[in-house]
């Protein structure tokens, strides 16, 4: 479903080299998981695959569902069924979060032909949403992620997920900022959402969060590339030893 | 002393002074109010229109901008009236004053509610409703107030009871139909009884291509305890011209919320003057100026702290699209006397072109001590992180760009509290953004 081959791509502001030879694939149905230090480039690789245009491409490719997706902007993205869960959702004053969602949700149908949704289907459906991520209603009247605590955020991101039915999901970080029980809602959320036509790329610098939302790989991040790729146990590994001798490893 | 020789008259001079010799036969009034226009039109004939080295015009040199002077709108007929509903407005439902041409007609006019008193200047001109007792000074620096002096063919005494409470919001408009591009000057006196609470919609509107030039000057004065909101909307085709005024005195515990919101237009001046004269009287501006094409806005404000312990605060949101210019002078005296004035002035920018701009022009004099006073000017882009956001949802750029611009003005609107308001600004919004963005 997805395939970065030989990524290389810079800081388009001041030229610095930050993804170095990236390769990743990941198949329809398959959860992985992306760990490594801060720093290694995790959070870049992610809206780099969302179109976010602060990065240049300098080599490589990215290949969705067979085909490159490097020349189309992020609505272009999102509307062929990429999702980016934000490690930092940004907060939008005088944008109100409902009719955010019921924009983004007609937009993409109409990207793909089909019909728009009436808002008594649009709020049906969040309703449904927020009570199964167990989110108030009222803080969807609210400006998009103003004033939303850290869990809170994250929650909405997965609401949006939900949503948005997207086929690529990506989640950065998901698990910062939550405690144990949001934690759980929020893996059952996404767990809820996998499917064999449907694929996630989660990135988490804990164990923690894939002890709830199993993944079928595991690969390490490091100074932008992937240096080591194993199963579930390999997060076990990290969890004890540390990176350093992943990264001796490689080196 | 050398004898500075009088630049030469431009065409929209020419055609003033010939306007007025036209119609002056026409226009209404007592000998008195004759006497003023004619006072008003030498007045202008001697000073010329203002330009760039008057202060008070600086940004807005009327004599190079005002490129030409249209002849005064005639009556129009009682059908072509009632035909001519603006296709744009998404009505509020209000108690209706409607003007055409610059004449009020009484008869397509709502019932009024009990406590309100309107009387026409045009049913009453041979001294019955003096909208004329207020002479305006005759100055270049007012020159909004004297054109309207010379050339006012109508206007509305309004009244409130003292203690009337208003549910439905007045709604006074002066729309412009037919053909030729006109001129029309109306003014307006509204007196505000002790502890009334009233919602005024001052509305100028003509159809979207149109080049009619109308000028307005409102006198309003609100009693003790009584609460007053106030919109200005200035909806004019892609070549108006609006020059308009608001002259305001606040008594005691008196308060005003004065909404400006301009849309449309080529050239358009809203002057706004306030004298908060009486003690814990407060006043409140928030202006939205949407801006595009080649189009010139200017708000110019002076407002009066007198006495202690008043307040005032002023925001200012302007949107910016093509060669669109803006201006806002926003000057705060605080006189000596007024100690514990808190007076707060911001102005805020959304810049989404090269060639557009905004002039931001505070300017605070105080000579009390024990004040708080501040200003600030912003002019920022669309946030690249917000629109980043937005589109990684699915929404096209141009929408997502259409919501950020809706967002940065949606807060002032929002601050209104009442949907019925809020839903049809926001119309106004989205309106203006799909003729325009
Ligand atoms: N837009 C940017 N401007 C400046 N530095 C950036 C930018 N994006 C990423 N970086 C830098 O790239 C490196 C990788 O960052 P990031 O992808 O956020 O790492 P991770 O998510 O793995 O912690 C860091 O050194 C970070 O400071
Ligand atoms: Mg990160």
């Amino acid at each position: 479903m997805l395939e970065i081959k030989n990524l290389h791509a810079k800081i388009a502001e001041d030229g610095t080299e930050i993804i170095r030879g990236l390769d990743l694939t990941v198949k329809a149905g398959e959860v992985a998981a992306i760990m490594g230090p801060n720093g290694s480039g995790k959070s870049t690789l992610s809206y780099i695959l969302a179109g976010r245009d602060d990065y240049e491409i300098t080599e490589g490719d990215i290949l969705y569902d067979g085909k490159s997706i490097l020349g189309m902007d992020p609505a272009e993205r999102a509307a062929a069924g990429l999702f980016l869960a934000f490690q930092y959702p940004v907060e939008i004053p005088g944008v109100a979060t409902l009719e955010f969602l019921k924009t983004a949700l007609n937009a993409q149908r109409r990207a793909r032909g089909q019909d728009e949704l009436k808002i008594p289907e649009i709020l049906r459906r969040v309703k449904e949403a927020a009570s199964s991520l167990e989110m108030d209603m009222a803080m969807l009247k609210r400006p998009l992620n103003v004033g939303f605590s850290g869990g809170e955020k994250k929650r909405a991101e997965i609401l949006q997920m939900k949503l948005l039915e997207p086929k690529m999901c990506v989640l950065d970080e998901t698990d910062s900022g939550l405690d144990i029980d949001a934690l759980k809602v929020v893996s059952e959320g996404v767990n809820a959402l996998r499917s064999p036509d449907r694929a996630f790329l989660v990135i988490t610098h804990y164990q923690r969060l894939l002890e709830h939302i199993v993944p079928d790989s595991v690969h390490v991040l490091y100074r932008g590339r992937v240096i080591k790729t194993g199963g579930k146990e390999l997060a076990l590994h990290l969890e004890e030893h540390g990176y350093a001798d992943v990264i001796d490893e490689a080196a | 002393m050398t004898q500075h020789t009088k630049p030469p008259q431009t065409p929209a001079e020419e055609a003033l002074v010939r306007s007025y010799g036209d119609v002056v036969g026409r226009l209404h009034g007592t000998p008195e109010i004759t006497r003023n226009r004619d006072d008003a039109i030498e007045m202008i004939k001697a000073s010329g229109l203002p330009t760039r080295r008057n202060e008070y015009w600086h940004y807005t040199d009327l004599r190079t901008r005002l490129r030409s002077f249209a002849g005064v709108a005639a009556r129009p007929d009682r059908n072509v009236a009632v035909e001519a509903v603006n296709p744009r407005e998404k009505l509020v439902d209000a108690t209706r004053l409607p003007m055409f041409n610059g004449h009020y007609f009484t008869d397509l006019a709502d019932n009024l509610p009990v406590g309100l008193d309107v009387q026409a200047f045009s049913d009453n001109a041979d001294g019955g409703c003096d909208v004329s007792a207020w002479v305006p000074d005759l100055k270049n620096e007012d020159f909004i107030g004297t054109l309207n002096a010379a050339f006012f063919r109508d206007g509305l005494k309004i009244r409130l009871e003292e203690n009337a409470v208003l549910e439905r919001p007045v709604r006074i408009t002066n729309m412009m139909v037919g053909e030729t591009p006109a001129f029309s000057a109306v003014r307006h006196l509204v007196s505000i009884g002790k502890c009334a609470k009233a919602t005024f919609i001052q509305r100028n509107a003509a159809p979207l291509q149109s080049a009619n030039q109308t000028n307005a000057v409102t006198r309003l004065d609100i009693g003790e305890g009584a609460e007053v909101l106030w919109f200005v909307v200035h909806e004019g085709g892609k070549d108006a011209v609006d020059l308009s005024q608001i002259r305001v005195s606040l008594a005691t515990d008196a308060k005003l919320t004065l909404y400006i919101m301009n849309a449309g237009g080529k050239l358009v001046r809203q002057e706004v003057i306030v004298d908060v004269a009486g003690e814990g009287a407060d006043f409140q501006l928030r202006g939205v100026n949407l801006l595009a094409g080649d189009s010139h806005t200017d708000i110019t404000m002076v407002v009066d702290h007198r006495v202690p312990d008043t307040t005032s605060t002023q925001i200012i949101r302007n949107v910016v699209l093509d060669r669109a210019q803006g201006v806002f002078q926003g000057q705060i005296r605080v006189y000596r006397e007024a100690q514990k004035t808190d007076a707060k002035m911001a102005c805020n920018t959304l810049l989404l072109s090269d060639e557009g701009g905004f002039s931001a022009k505070p300017e605070l004099e105080i000579f009390a001590d024990d004040v708080q006073c501040g200003h600030g000017a912003t002019v920022t882009e669309i946030d690249s992180g917000y629109l980043f956001y937005l589109m990684s949802r699915g929404i096209p750029e141009l929408e997502a760009r259409g919501l950020l611009v809706k967002a940065f003005v949606a807060e002032i609107i929002e601050e209104l509290d009442d949907d019925a308001f809020v839903e049809a600004l926001e119309n106004k919004l989205d309106n203006w953004f799909a003729e325009n963005g």
